[in-house]
């Protein structure tokens, strides 16, 4: 699995290339923190190619999304597919989550 | 089909979970149910029972191991995970969908393999689990 990060305008995009688990966490948690701490303050995580995340890939996106606020940035989700989308359902995560269909939308103001 | 079965050991480190729900999956590919129940729902809920029994059942000592043992049969699959820990009470974890838990960046695995899984039981001890998912029936998505 890989965490891919580009910008797009302003924005910071990182894509999930795979699983997003207990094993691997911590390696998209320090690529976020290393981008705020260069001064990006909106991100937006694609998971096109995401194939399934776990507890611990869901809490380290809670712990991003406060970071990130912290210093007022904006943190948005983009591209999950119906599965990864009932993961956010079922846990209520949904409401904590700017969640957009396509990562176009996610970027759009 | 016959029924089949195999066992897993594992190191106590969570780089080993990824490689071992890999295996799982194949050994469960006989089972033939629907393929987004074991891509997703099975994978899920096994990462997650790895995850608790290497962090918080072993505590993360390195050496003690975990053990997986699968039961495969045409339209179900049973994957039993088992630690060296002391246990614990599975009904004192609190619901993460509580208006004040949902901030919280933990607390979330046992609340999944529930949803994602058809059965989810504990030994006496709480330091094994057995997780079943069957083809048609409840469990989300």
């Amino acid at each position: 699995m890989t965490f891919n990060v580009r910008s797009v305008g302003d924005a910071t995009v990182i894509s999930v290339d795979g699983q997003l688990i207990v094993g691997n966490r911590q390696e998209l948690k320090q690529k976020v923190l290393a981008e705020l701490e260069r001064g990006a303050r909106r991100f937006v995580i694609d998971f096109t190619r995401t194939g399934y995340i776990d507890s611990s890939g869901l809490g380290i996106l809670v712990s991003l999304s406060r970071s990130i606020r912290q210093e007022r940035g904006d943190l948005r989700l983009a591209s999950l597919n119906s599965d990864l989308r009932t993961l956010f359902e079922l846990t209520k995560l949904d409401t904590l989550f700017e969640i957009h269909a396509t990562l176009r939308d996610a970027l759009a103001d | 089909m016959n029924p089949r079965a195999a066992v897993l050991e594992l190191p106590n480190d969570i780089s080993a979970i990824e490689t071992a729900v890999e295996r799982a999956v194949h050994c469960c590919a006989s089972a033939r149910l629907a393929r987004s129940r074991l891509m997703f729902n099975f994978r899920v809920g096994l990462t997650e029972a790895l995850s608790n029994a290497i962090l918080y059942g072993n505590g993360g000592d390195p050496r003690k191991r975990v053990w997986v043992e699968l039961r495969v049969q045409s339209g179900e699959v049973r994957a039993c995970v088992t630690d060296e820990g002391n246990g614990f009470d599975p009904d004192t974890v609190p619901d993460p969908r509580l208006p004040e838990n949902i901030p919280r960046p933990d607390g979330r695995g046992i609340f999944l393999m529930r949803a994602l899984m058809d059965e989810v039981h504990y030994n006496e001890l709480g330091n094994s689990v057995t997780l079943v998912l069957r083809e048609g029936t409840r469990a989300a998505p």
